[in-house]
């Protein structure tokens, strides 16, 4: 153990996959940070990642004006920072996304309000 | 009758000696290593307790007097403040903002230093040290009351101070200052001294005080200024022992240096991301503005800081590895910072605003490089969607930094637009961290980071909602369900200060009269 302890003591992990009713998944929305941070979502492994796109992030992003202006078709994302490419159809499980994994989408030609990056 | 033989006075310095150094004794019913448990674990070697310097050379006799007097004058401030309606001569009612994230995230840090010097003075066999220490640990217990005194007039004419002591256990952001003084009270003593002494009170200590203090003095906060001065003279006290302690520690054997080098990243980082609340404090909360963050940062850590590092060099002691993140972030942290209460004002006890136009100028102006391009943007659309009657909530709760449990709101270095996004694997769990320096501080330690309580990983699994309540019931509404666990008043407690009762309440008090606010 890396803990200087006098004596052992058990460690309990408190962010395990069990604690939580669904698996976490972090999302963020590059050149927006008018969305202060990435956001936790707990999100069921079955759930498609077709619907992540079209009924989810509306009810996260939908405030900023440069949502309604994202052509899907040209979106890219990354998981942990790697070039990722999620098939619409497949659950989130089936894309390999799991507990507390991080996505981001990047959304070609929108660069926050006024080009800020906000 | 022969004349009566007046005793000799002892000096100072014997005075000083008969009264400290003659207070330690060997155990001999007990193993000194038994009674002394936490003296040498943390593989600290010290030989000679002896060269502890005690500069102040304070006895408890002389310290009641000296305090008790300091005492006195300020009760004396705060009964003339009551008296005289002095929260009416406050700049405007966004000031008393600041008090409330003071109150809130400040002063139960100074409680949290009673207790955590009271445990390394009763742990250390150097009876110096143990002194010093328990001297510190009544000065910080002193600061608290002081303050909680001081801030209680306040209390009774605005929201967001009446359960601060409930919310530093909770509200998701005094996470972050409750789980920075955790760390270090679950250190051993030599780590808490290296961590609050040295790294919080030496380095960082002008950063936090000076703003907090000249703040309060430049928005008409009279009795806060009495309580700032009354707590400087023990600050100072406070530093010393900082820079003492680890100039002992250093000399005392070449093994430590390595150990202390370890500690003083750690905790000038943890410190460091700590101070995020204080930079926005200074930019955004202050209707009287005394100076950016970005001039304090040159000031007291840039010059001061680096001719400490030189100074300490000839230990084998280098800067902090953080040290040029950190410098690098004095042109973004506050406006970071000010733009995540801004989002999540619906969840925190205390009031945000936009900055209106004279003050965007001064942003500006003090910012040149970085706040035009990056940061008044969002803020005057924000604006613009407040006058239409949206003001802007960000509804989804935030990533956050398995360490500081900060949001991960800071930017990659170099590159202002992005998030810093790093992460690492422990026992096949993902971790996150906004930052490399904290990312090393857990692969340093993971078991101890692995059990943090995250604020919204908690509130995810369920574990902030007030006792029976039933979230599998139609229509739970988990956010409301986590205000009321928090015990904030929705409505007097939270959102934009422009619809506060705060705000209302002033404006009335003072005839109609205000200062310019946004929107």
């Amino acid at each position: 153990m890396s803990l200087t302890t006098l004596t052992d003591y058990p460690v309990v992990a408190k962010d395990v996959r069990d604690n939580f009713p669904a698996p976490l998944i972090y999302i963020g929305w590059d050149d927006h940070l008018m969305f202060c941070a990435p956001v936790c979502l707990p999100l069921p492994a079955e759930t498609p990642f077709g619907a992540l796109q079209a009924e989810i992030l509306g009810g996260v992003y939908g405030a900023h004006p440069d949502f309604a202006k994202i052509d899907w078709n040209t979106v890219t994302w990354l998981k942990s920072g790697q070039p990722f490419s999620p098939n619409q159809a497949l659950s989130l499980a089936e894309n390999g996304l799991g507990h507390k994994d991080v996505i981001r989408f990047k959304t070609p030609g929108l660069k926050g309000i006024g080009g800020s990056r906000a | 009758m022969d004349a009566q033989v007046k005793k000799k006075k002892l000096g100072l310095k014997p005075r000083y000696q008969a009264m400290t150094r003659g207070l330690d004794w060997q155990t001999s019913y007990q193993d000194m290593d038994k009674v002394f448990p936490y003296d040498k674990y943390e593989g600290i070697k010290i030989h000679d307790w002896d060269k502890w310097e005690d500069p102040f050379r304070l006895t408890m006799d002389a310290y009641w007097k000296y305090q008790g007097e300091k005492e006195k004058k300020l009760y004396a401030v705060i009964d003339a403040f009551a008296q005289n309606s002095g929260q009416l001569g406050i700049s405007d009612a966004r000031y008393v903002n600041a008090l409330k994230l003071f109150i809130q995230g400040v002063s139960p840090l100074e409680y949290c230093a009673h207790r955590g010097f009271a445990h390394a003075g009763r742990h250390f066999t150097g009876v110096g040290a143990r002194v010093a220490s328990q001297m510190q640990s009544i000065d910080e217990l002193r600061h608290y009351q002081t303050q909680a005194h001081t801030i209680s007039n306040y209390n009774k004419y605005f929201n967001g101070m009446h359960k601060s002591n409930h919310w530093f256990d909770r509200v998701w952001y005094l996470s972050v200052p409750k789980s920075f003084f955790e760390d270090a009270m679950t250190g051993g003593p030599f780590e808490f001294l290296i961590a609050v002494s040295f790294s919080f009170e030496y380095v960082l200590t002008n950063l936090l005080f000076v703003p907090f203090m000249s703040g309060a003095a430049h928005n008409g906060d009279m009795s806060t200024v009495t309580f700032g001065f009354s707590a400087q003279s023990d600050e100072s006290r406070h530093m010393t022992l900082g820079i003492e302690c680890i100039k002992f520690i250093l000399e005392q054997d070449p093994a430590n240096v390595a150990i202390v080098q370890r500690w003083i990243d750690k905790w000038f980082w943890r410190g460091y991301r700590l101070l995020s609340i204080v930079a926005m404090m200074q930019d955004y909360m202050l209707p009287k503005r005394v100076m950016s963050w970005k001039e304090a940062w040159e000031m007291y850590a840039e010059s001061n800081g680096g001719a400490l590092f030189k100074d300490l060099a000839r230990y084998g002691i280098r800067p902090p590895k953080g040290w040029e993140d950190a410098c690098e972030g004095k042109d973004h942290i506050s406006h970071q910072a000010w733009n995540t209460f801004y989002n999540y004002n619906a969840a925190a006890p205390f009031h945000t605003w936009t900055p209106n136009a004279e003050e965007m100028e001064w942003l500006t102006e003090k910012y040149p490089d970085t706040f035009a391009k990056y940061y008044k943007p969002r803020f005057e659309y924000y604006g613009e969607q407040h006058k239409q009657g949206k003001r802007f909530y960000n509804t989804t709760l935030p990533m956050l930094c398995q360490t500081c449990q900060i949001p991960m709101v800071f930017h990659e270095p170099g590159d202002p637009g992005s998030i810093c996004y790093r992460e690492t694997d422990h026992q096949d769990v993902k971790y996150h961290f906004c930052s490399d320096h904290c990312k090393e501080i857990f692969t340093n330690e993971p078991e101890k980071y692995v059990q943090a309580w995250l604020p919204v990983h908690q509130i995810y699994q369920g574990n902030c909602f007030p006792e029976g309540t039933d979230p599998t019931v139609e229509g739970f509404d988990p956010l409301a369900a986590v205000l009321d666990y928090y015990e904030i008043e929705v409505g007097k407690d939270n959102f934009d200060f422009a619809d506060s009762e705060d705000r209302k309440n002033f404006r009335e008090w003072k005839g109609g009269v205000e200062e310019e606010v946004s929107p």
